[in-house]
């Protein structure tokens, strides 16, 4: 969370609240009422003091002598006032937490949707993590800074003005020397404050740079030994420790002399209180029991303004992790579900799969300036590809060939031109009719961490044990199936990480093959695999596009070969289209592409046939 | 949830257990422990004498002023300056305890936090296999910072113990009437806060637990978007993060309620003590008994000590927290397997031989991974100079010979020796020197690349650069902003697979090593790339043995001999033609990959 404490302006904080609360209507229903609830808890903390004077005044220190029934009388009073505080104090948390909690679960989910619809989530991995503190650790700031600081802010407010307030009925000349004796703590407070959040922020950027070293020191665990760096590698880490110790004592000894300079204000609010309390007492313009009262009263008074200093700065945490997780739902998704317009959208015509794309142009958003784009990576792509046809499309990276695939899946919108599936324009289609008719297997399927069985049910919810074991026959992978060591029921691990890259796909392809798509779009993996895995797949690849119409981004040549169409990109144009035998026999960007794979493949065995001659 | 569930016999063993961790802190510093119960017990009586020196001056400056009417000048300087002078004496007692509670609190972290990174450079590769990075993380952080937890507010705990010692003292002297009031709400007070913190620990864990939850659904989904975007599964996700979401919510509204009605509970109960000594107060006062001074010392002193009688309540609860951070701590540093070091060297500049014989090594089950996939009879010789592919498919085992010939582990059964020498008996270090290794993951260090090349040995940038040549990696590294200096890894720039992979091998051939291990260490590199690699390590004349794991049939092209291995034993050896003639299952393993290879 680096950058957590970007500068929060008052009015920046302000909209962001506005925005917050009407965003969240849960958050203002009844929120007078709470309120209301706040003022009368609040009254429990001056009925002490108050008590004191009159008993004082009233009871004890009178020319009658002391008067037990007029201070049991008082004192009942008190504990009644204290008691229905009590229950108000009960009721305005509870009113508050109910509040709060639907309302941050409400915003979590909501968020959680809208990262879904947008583009970034999938574009871009480094910004996964960031989307994972939208919903989690920026909507937890606000919830625990609503439970805690959100109350304890109220309620510390209240009772500075309360007690300001009593003080001023009792003695206005008494309130104007607190409150000049106090007024500078608040500098100072602030003055830590800021130091302190420094401080902080260094804490856990050295938390930070500890963590980074240690996860290193364990990941690399094989290299450190293999190469016999344990010592250095040690060296490392405890520099980090040893730093964030550093860090932490500073931080320690800071928040040790602000929490101390409260006191001091306190003692010569009080003592200053006195003197001119005893100056005006003798002058009869305070009572004794009002004096009293006033001792109590300066701690009612220097207790809020050190809360008050603290839960502001919680308060910046807070509404900066708002502001956050707002512009998130704020930033409009790429491509909206047609089935939320006003028409309901359509859905594909029945039959086998025919795709055209008619003068297609696409250019990515310039990243943080959403509606900038930038170059065209994709230009004036006409093409039509039949029903049940198998299309291969390649081309160099960069290239515009997955970006072809992205727009057919709709992971995005053209930004001129339209796609068309069986003559219904895409942006009309309903998001249900596209992912039930068009599938698309991405080059490193990422599986959850649940059985092969689960990940193979994400396609469709009520397969059966027997219809899974029968599609992964059907794809000539029920030998693998059966090798795992609980078949179906084996577990893939986190992102399936117990599986390999090609296993995993072996899993994607099973569960395209069950969601029975009439298009199925394929990103072939770049690196290399086991040969029996490789086998595998192509069999698998075989059995899966068999009847359908299937487009593969190919990163090999033999997919090239076996399909009934190549379609070659080049520099975001769709240069040339055929079958491999044509264009393999014609000048262009496909025979060079061709010349080129097959000098590599061949190469290599040519090297090591050489060296073992000259051995 | 452990402590809602634990007998009451467990819970008194547990703090007990958690007075013992205490304890030991204060044996690793006792000096800074000093310094903050120094200063919380300076804070406890200068809590008391503030609460005094406001009943003398009530007594000795307003009562007397009021009835003599005219200012005591002498009393009230008196009186000022004892109420400034006790509250910076309280100050200075605030900063000893939290000056002191700090430095102690984090310098036992980062003791035990060093302690437990040094046990894991210690303790074998076999035992980082059985957990997970996560868990390792959280034992050198969370773990010890629970741990730790409580002893920072010790000091002040037992700071209060002064302060109601000398309370009681005052109080028993004093008036017994106010005593008695105090025996009453005091320790009323107290089985309210520890009935409020135990009744509000098992929710607060499951929330902790829920958000976790929460979190890992985001990140699970997050991770797979491509997934979910492209099987329409956006609103079953949807459903699935907001019954998360509302179990943390529930759990989150449970401990709320609690909290509301705890709360104001303890907040009232001081007051309302206050009332209670100031209506038997009063009457202690009409009989004689006691001064207006008095009164208002003891209401003072019990306004004050509300806040400090609830950390008893909170440093009890948290002490099973210490304990269970220990007892995950103390599973790190307890652990004694270990791969005893040899001593012998295995000195020389000439190409290693390598012998390797009927090795054999299961893996233990463990968690959900599947046990077993190890070695059965593994035999197999390199002579100086040669190379040697190890042949065969994925879960064969080939990757378990890299790790023992390096000696990441030991077989249950055989021997790896080199130039005759049992890697047993070969000192770490000189093993390192002599063996290069390059794994199938490409591990890069969050530094520089010459940093990740040199691994900190003293190689000039000459040699650096020649490593890099030979991996193919001169041309990008020197198109990087900085150069060898540019700082890659985890979070630096981002490195293609192939790229990690490249500048890993030149980590190992910089080294010149006697014996180079290639465990599928071109896997994500372009096969044009690999072919330049390959035809460079044939024409370096490196002083090299290799051994090399890998599917591409022109990287098993480049082998002297192949070594097949199945299931775990080696299943046929010699030249690639051989091969193909004599053993149909490696015909298949191969044929199957030079189908798509090369039609």
């Amino acid at each position: 969370m680096t950058g957590r404490r970007e500068p929060v302006t008052a009015a920046g904080a302000w909209n962001t609240l506005v925005r917050g609360f009407k965003l969240s209507p849960e958050l203002r229903r009844g929120l007078g009422v709470t309120l209301l609830l706040a003022m009368i808890a609040t009254g429990g903390k001056v009925v002490v003091p108050v008590a004191l004077q009159v008993t004082f005044d009233r009871g004890l220190l009178t020319p009658a002598g002391v008067q037990p029934d007029v201070i049991i009388r008082y004192c009942l009073a008190a504990v009644a006032v204290l008691a229905g505080a009590a229950v108000a104090g009960y009721f305005m948390n509870r009113r508050l937490v109910e509040a709060t909690e639907t309302a941050l679960s409400n915003l979590r989910v909501r968020t959680f949707r809208h990262i879904h619809d947008l583009s970034q989530a999938h574009h871009d991995a480094e910004h996964r993590g960031s989307l994972v503190s939208r919903v989690t650790a920026d909507v937890d700031t606000i919830s625990r800074f609503m439970q805690w600081g959100g109350i304890l802010l109220v309620v510390n407010l209240g009772q500075l003005v309360l007690a300001t307030a009593v003080m001023a009925v009792y003695s206005w000349q008494l309130t104007l020397v607190v409150v000049v004796t106090i007024a500078p703590l608040v500098a100072v407070l602030r003055w830590f404050q800021q130091r302190l959040s420094v401080a902080y922020d260094l804490v856990r950027a050295r938390v930070g740079d500890m963590l980074t070293a240690v996860s290193e020191s364990v990941m690399g665990a094989a290299v450190i030994r293999a190469y016999g760096i344990e010592d250095r590698t040690n060296r490392r880490v405890r520099t980090t420790v040893d730093r964030y110790f550093e860090a932490q004592y500073r931080a320690g000894r800071l928040s040790a002399f602000m929490f101390s300079s409260g006191e001091v204000f306190a003692a010569v609010a009080l003592a200053a209180a006195l003197a001119l309390g005893v100056v005006l007492g003798t002058g009869g313009q305070v009572t004794e029991g009002q004096l009293v009262a006033f001792m109590f009263l300066i701690t009612l008074f220097v207790g809020p303004v050190q809360v008050a200093t603290e839960v502001l700065d919680q308060a910046q945490t807070a509404i900066a992790g708002w502001r956050r997780v707002l512009d998130v739902l704020d930033t409009p998704a790429d491509v909206a579900d047609p089935a939320l317009r006003a028409d309901g959208g359509r859905d594909i015509p029945p039959g086998p799969l025919g795709v055209r794309f008619e003068g297609v142009r696409f250019a990515y958003p310039v990243r943080g300036r959403p509606h900038e784009r930038g170059p065209a990576v994709l230009r004036d792509v006409s093409v039509t590809i039949a029903p049940q046809s198998r299309v291969a499309v390649v081309g160099e990276t960069g290239s515009g060939k997955s970006t072809f695939a992205k727009l057919l899946t709709r992971l995005a919108d053209p930004t001129q031109g339209t796609i068309r599936l069986n003559g219904a324009a895409l942006s009309d289609v309903r998001f249900d009719s596209l992912r039930e008719r068009v599938i698309m297997v991405p080059q490193d399927d990422v599986l959850f961490d649940t059985t092969i069985l689960g990940n193979a049910r994400l396609a469709r919810a009520d397969l059966s044990r027997e219809q899974a074991q029968l599609a992964f026959t059907e794809l000539g992978l029920r030998d693998w199936l059966d090798a795992l060591p609980e078949g179906l029921d084996t577990p893939v691990g986190e992102r399936g990480e117990h599986l390999s890259v090609g296993e995993r796909q072996l899993v994607a392809l099973a569960r395209a093959y069950v969601a029975n798509p009439d298009l199925l779009v394929l990103d072939e993996a770049t690196s290399a695999v086991d040969p029996a895995t490789e086998v595998r797949l192509q069999r698998a690849l075989e059995g899966l596009t068999r009847g359908r119409t299937a487009l593969a981004i190919a990163h090999r040549l033999s997919t090239a070969e076996a399909a009934d169409e190549v379609l070659v990109f080049d520099q975001g144009r769709l240069v040339q289209r055929g079958h491999h035998r044509d264009l393999v026999a014609r000048p262009g960007v496909y025979r060079d592409l061709h010349a080129s794979w097959s000098a590599r493949q061949t190469a290599p065995a040519q090297v090591g046939a050489q060296a073992h001659v000259a051995r | 949830m452990a402590a809602t569930t634990t007998r009451p016999a467990d819970r008194a063993g547990i703090v007990r257990r958690g007075f013992r961790v205490l304890g030991m802190g204060i044996r690793l510093q006792p000096r800074s422990f000093a310094v903050a119960v120094g200063g919380a017990a300076l804070y406890g009586a200068m809590t008391v004498a503030s609460a005094v020196v406001l009943g003398r001056v009530t007594d000795g400056v307003i009562v007397a002023a009021f009835a003599a009417g005219e200012v005591p000048r002498a009393a009230l300087a008196a009186g000022s300056a004892a109420i400034v002078g006790v509250a910076v004496a309280k100050a200075l007692g605030i900063i000893l305890r939290r000056t002191g509670a700090t430095y102690m609190q984090a310098r036992l972290e980062a003791l035990f936090r060093r302690r437990v990174t040094e046990q894991y450079q210690r303790l074998p590769l076999a035992w980082h296999q059985r957990r997970s990075t996560g868990s390792l993380l959280s034992n050198a952080n969370a773990d010890v910072e629970s741990m730790w937890w409580p002893i920072a507010p010790l000091p002040f705990a037992l700071g209060v113990l002064v302060m109601l010692a000398i309370t009681g003292a005052a109080l028993v002297t004093t008036d017994l009437a106010l005593t008695g009031v105090a025996l009453l709400v005091g320790p009323a007070l107290g089985v309210l806060n520890w009935r409020y913190n135990r009744r509000i620990k098992g929710p607060a864990t499951r929330a902790q637990q829920l958000r976790a939850d929460v979190s890992g659904v985001a990140h699970e989904s997050f991770d797979a978007a491509l997934v979910v975007k492209t099987l329409g599964r956006e609103r079953a996700e949807t459903a699935r993060f907001r019954r998360e979401s509302e179990r943390l919510r529930d759990e989150l509204v449970q401990m709320g309620r609690i909290r509301a009605l705890y709360e104001p509970l303890l907040d009232a109960l001081p007051h309302a003590g206050v009332l209670l000594i100031v209506v038997v107060g009063s009457w202690r006062v009409a009989t004689g008994a006691l001064s207006a001074g008095e009164l208002v010392t003891f209401a003072y002193l019990f306004t004050l000590l509300a806040f400090p009688l609830r950390l008893f309540g909170f440093l009890l609860s948290e002490l099973p927290r210490a304990v269970v951070g220990w007892d995950r701590v103390r599973t790190v540093l307890d652990a004694d397997e270990a791969l005893p070091d040899g001593e012998g060297g295995i000195d020389g500049d000439h190409p290693a031989r390598v012998d390797v014989l009927s090795l054999a090594f299961t893996y233990p089950a463990q968690g959900r991974a599947p046990a077993g996939r190890g070695l059965r009879d593994v035999t197999f010789s390199a002579a100086p100079g040669r190379t040697i592919a190890l042949v065969g498919a994925t879960g064969a085992g080939k990757s378990t010979v890299a790790n023992l010939l390096v000696r990441l582990a030991d077989p249950d059964a055989g021997t790896v020796a080199i130039d005759r020498r049992d890697v047993r008996g070969v000192a770490r270090a000189a093993l390192a020197q002599h063996v290069g290794v390059v794994f199938q993951q490409s591990f890069l260090f969050d530094a520089s690349v010459r940093d990740n090349v040199t691994l900190g040995e003293p190689y000039d940038d000459d040699a650096v650069a020649a490593a890099l040549r030979l991996a193919q990696a001169w041309d990008f590294v020197s198109a990087l902003p900085e150069g060898l200096d540019t700082v890659v890894g985890e979070r630096g720039t981002s490195l293609s697979g192939g790229q990690r992979q490249r500048l890993a091998l030149a980590r190992a051939l910089v080294r010149r090593p006697r014996l180079l291990i290639l465990d599928d260490a071109t896997s994500s590199v372009d096969a044009a790339v690999e072919a330049a690699i390959l035809r460079g390590l044939q024409e370096a004349a490196l002083p090299s043995t290799v051994v090399v794991i890998a599917y591409r049939r022109a990287t098993i092209a480049l082998a002297d001999e192949i070594v097949f291995i199945a299931d775990g034993a080696v299943r046929a050896r010699g030249s690639h033609e051989h091969l193909l003639a004599a053993e149909p299952a490696y015909a298949r393993l191969v044929s199957a990959h030079d189908s798509r290879a090369e039609p």
